[in-house]
């Protein structure tokens, strides 16, 4: 899939999959898969039972038709066994169906890609994969549903016995920081909370343990449901297990936990254990986050507009988010954020029209040297250029970044609303008096201008020596933006940006490093100490970080003396011009 | 078009914003206030209490009106919360919405240095000057108006896709819903019973 263009006016580019079954004709007979001679495990019941090369997902499936997956196909070209086609009677197999690119032009993109089920192989004190009888949430779902390998007759892998002690551990993936998961998945406690009752529910004599952190059950019914669960019979009992042993015999198991209530090391044996797992962000945010981009907290999920005000917006213009993949949620939270979400898309379909902000780059045809130099660096092919040609910007095209501002050395660009005419007195201004106390930062606004007001609003306490100008993207700082504010005598200045790979602006900042390196050449060649400009990449989301990196930005500060500023100050001054001719002769040349 | 269509060159008004005790809990707004005064081309500077709240609006209009204001500069809290409120207000006082420029003295002053009374004015002061000196540079601006495509795009068909796509859909609205798998349902169609309600989740 691919997707380009901005509010109102995408086009996306979507990959249709070959089927190699007509979902139209198809009755779902199921015919073919029983002469299949293929057997392969079942990721819907998650391998706990098989299917054939051509299957259905599930019964319910939505087209609900067969499908054939190629990869598992004997062959069809050659055709290597054909049965199913033969006994197919609405004659709907086709082996030469191939996958189509469809294009469609859309106005507004909601994303729900949801997120992935944590796989515990990595635990291995739980030995999810050498113990049978330790089983993840998820493959218990399969084991009690009718629908399931089992028929819903519960029993456990390793002797098809119907486990009488179940033994449940909480939080596996989550609030874990030791495996990159430190967040709460939010749907396992209530989850585990449900299993139990369903299982007093058919099998009254069963005795479940619950070993947990903190039992999170705070939504509408959800405490009436916990309290269920301890009148069922249900244990709680607070603590991690570290450790399961397994008897090799009868493939019982037992759990080595910390009661942190009794603050004892306690022992207990069951004959099955579930993994109460969580979830973690899905595998394709990365590339979605490409094609729209969009950024991501620090758990890893996408990241909203505004945790409180904007909860169903992207950064970027036009798109929505719903469901998990914006954060672990559970169906009914899921469904409101999706009504959320279509209300929003809505509201901008049905407006017809809509104001894109006049933040876009404009050339000045006269003052264009025709380098080119802009439209390579533009992220979003914005300019057009060809050799010998004045560049144009195609105006709904481009994002405002402010990198080709920034990248233009004849000063044929001028960035609308952020000119370099206003950069130059607002930096003037603010290191008007007494510049050799201040810090000098330019945040960028999505990220480093946004993990300022995180640790506003989380109200983290920083030197106040510091002075930020908000810049769209760390690209729109040009190198005389640095240089004016060290030449008016600012002793450090900081650049800071989203982190490389999040950029707003996709790929705009790694010009900010190109810049920032020629810079520090460019300081170093003058005499001045290149470490006064400082670059840092620092996400919305990392308030606790921007005021650390303030803290470190006054402590270098304390190092800069007046006499280094002075010498700074004569040293950067700017070479008397040469005059116009010659100067456009050396471009010529150059 | 004319960003000073009087001709009575650059007239700048300073709108200093107590938040409550937000931002006057820590920063000396009034000593901010008094020093936007002295800033060049700026011919009124007034302290609010609340500025965003509707009689801080109706101050700034009122200044506009009063003072033939044709740049404004708002010392509050951050543009990413109010920057669209303070646009539409000044544009609805008859100027241009890019004639408005943001000091953000909550997130930035006050929030993070409640300690340091001193240190937090200073900074507060300088944002001012800075704000006041960007917007004595501003330039009139009219937004691009494009046509919006009247189709929606919804990936991932799990619960939150689908009943994305269908609300848009009985709102009247073209969806193209695109799922990854050979069928819609996501992790929901793979659940048993779901809590809170216990029932089934296809
Ligand atoms: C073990 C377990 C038990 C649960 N029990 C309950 C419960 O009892 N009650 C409850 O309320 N909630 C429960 N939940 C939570 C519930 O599953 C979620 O709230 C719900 O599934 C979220 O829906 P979603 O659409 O956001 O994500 P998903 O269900 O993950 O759906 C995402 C969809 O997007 C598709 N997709 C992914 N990437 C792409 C791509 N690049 N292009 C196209 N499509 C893509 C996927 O294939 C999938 O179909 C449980 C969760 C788990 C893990
Ligand atoms: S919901 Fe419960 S089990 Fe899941 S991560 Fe949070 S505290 Fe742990
Ligand atoms: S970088 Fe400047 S001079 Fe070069 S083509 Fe672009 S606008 Fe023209
Ligand atoms: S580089 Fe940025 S500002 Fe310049 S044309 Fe491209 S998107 Fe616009």
């Amino acid at each position: 899939m691919n997707v380009s263009g901005y509010i109102g006016n995408f086009t996306a580019e979507i990959r249709r999959k070959a089927r190699y079954v007509d979902p139209e004709a198809c009755t779902a007979c199921a015919e073919c898969a029983q002469v299949c001679p293929v057997v392969k495990p079942d990721e819907y019941q998650m391998g706990l039972s098989s299917r054939k090369a051509i299957y259905i997902p599930y019964p319910q499936a939505v087209p609900s038709s067969y499908i054939l997956n190629m990869e598992d196909c004997l062959g069809t070209n050659p055709i290597a066994c054909g049965k199913c086609a033969e006994v197919c009677e609405p004659d709907c197999i086709n082996y030469d169906d191939r996958d189509i690119i469809v294009k469609r032009d859309v106005g507004a993109v909601i994303v729900a890609i949801g997120a992935d089920v944590y796989d515990p192989t990595e635990m291995d004190e739980y030995g999810y994969t050498r113990f049978d009888n330790v089983i993840t949430s998820m493959e218990f779902e399969r084991l009690i549903c009718a629908g399931g390998p089992t028929l819903g007759h519960f029993v456990r892998p390793s002797d098809h016995e119907r486990p009488k002690r179940i033994g449940f551990i909480q939080c596996v993936g989550s609030r874990n920081p030791s495996i990159g998961r430190p967040y709460c998945s939010n749907i396992c406690c209530m989850n585990t909370i449900k299993d139990t009752l369903l299982l007093a529910d058919h099998y009254p004599d069963v005795e479940c343990t619950v070993f947990y952190q903190d039992i999170r059950a705070f939504g509408k019914s959800f405490e009436d449901m916990f309290q269920r669960s301890k009148e069922a019979g249900t244990r709680y009992i607070r603590g991690i297990p570290g450790d399961i042993e397994e008897d090799t015999e009868t493939g019982n198991l037992t759990l080595i936990a910390e009661n942190t209530t009794s603050g004892k090391i306690e022992r207990h044996e069951f004959d099955m254990v579930i993994l109460s797992v969580g979830v973690g962000p899905p595998k394709d945010l990365a590339k979605i986050s490409s094609l729209l981009t969009l950024s991501k907290t620090s758990d890893g999920f996408f990241m909203e507009s505004h945790p409180k005000l904007k909860p169903v917006d992207a950064p970027t213009r036009g798109v929505f988010f719903s469901g998990f993949c914006e954060s672990p949620k559970d169906i009914k939270d899921s469904v409101c954020q999706a009504g959320a979400a279509a209300s929003r898309a809505g509201a901008l379909l049905n407006a017809g029209q809509v104001h894109i902000e006049a933040i876009t780059s404009v050339i000045d045809a006269d003052a264009c040297k025709k380098c080119g130099v802009c439209a390579s660096v533009c992220p979003y092919g914005a300019i057009t250029w060809k050799k010998g040609e004045v560049a144009v910007v195609i105006d709904a095209a481009c994002a405002g970044c402010g990198n080709c501002g920034a990248a233009c050395k004849f000063d044929a660009i001028t960035m609308r609303h952020f000119t370099d005419a206003q950069y130059m007195a607002q930096i003037r201004a603010i290191l008007a008096e007494d510049p050799q106390d201040k810090v000098f930062v330019f945040a960028c606004n999505w990220c480093s201008y946004s993990g300022a007001d995180m640790a506003g609003i989380s109200r983290m306490q920083y030197p106040a020596s510091n002075r930020i100008v908000r810049t769209m993207c760390s690209a729109r700082v040009s190198e005389d933006m640095v240089l004016e504010a060290f030449r008016c005598g600012a002793p450090v200045v900081l650049v800071s940006g989203c982190h490389y790979a999040d950029c707003h602006y996709i790929t705009a900042n790694r010009q900010t490093v190109q810049r920032v390196q020629r810079l520090w050449n460019k300081l170093e060649k003058a005499g001045v100490r290149p470490e006064r400009l400082q670059l840092e990449w620092i996400s919305a989301a990392e308030g606790q970080k921007f005021a650390k990196v303030m803290a470190q930005m006054e402590e270098l500060r304390k190092t800069v003396t007046e006499e280094e500023i002075e010498y700074t100050i004569e040293a950067l001054k700017p070479k008397p011009r040469k005059p116009k001719k010659e100067k456009e002769a050396a471009a010529v040349a150059g | 078009m004319d960003s000073d269509p009087k001709g009575d060159g650059l007239r700048v008004g300073v709108f200093v914003c107590d938040c409550g005790l937000n931002i006057a809990g820590t920063v000396d707004t009034q000593a901010v206030t008094d020093y936007a005064a002295t800033l060049p081309d700026v011919v009124c500077a007034i302290r609010n209490r609340y500025t965003c709240a509707d009689p801080g609006q109706n101050e700034i209009k009122k200044a506009i009106a009063e003072h033939r204001l044709n740049r404004v500069v708002i010392a509050s809290c951050t543009p990413l919360q109010h920057e669209p409120t303070f646009r539409t207000c000044v544009a609805e006082a008859g100027l241009n919405r890019y004639l408005m420029e943001m000091a953000n003295l909550r997130e930035q002053c006050s929030w993070v240095h409640p300690s340091d009374m001193e240190g937090a004015t200073r900074k507060a002061k300088d944002l001012v000057a800075g704000a006041v000196a960007r917007a004595r540079n501003l330039q009139p601006h009219d937004d691009l108006s494009v046509p919006v495509t009247k189709r929606a795009l919804v990936i991932g068909g799990g619960i939150a896709g689908m009943e994305a796509a269908l609300e848009l859909a009985d709102s009247g609205h073209q969806v193209v819903l695109v799922e990854k798998e050979a069928s819609i349902g996501g992790i929901m169609a793979q659940l048993d019973k779901t809590y809170p309600t216990m029932d089934c989740s296809i």
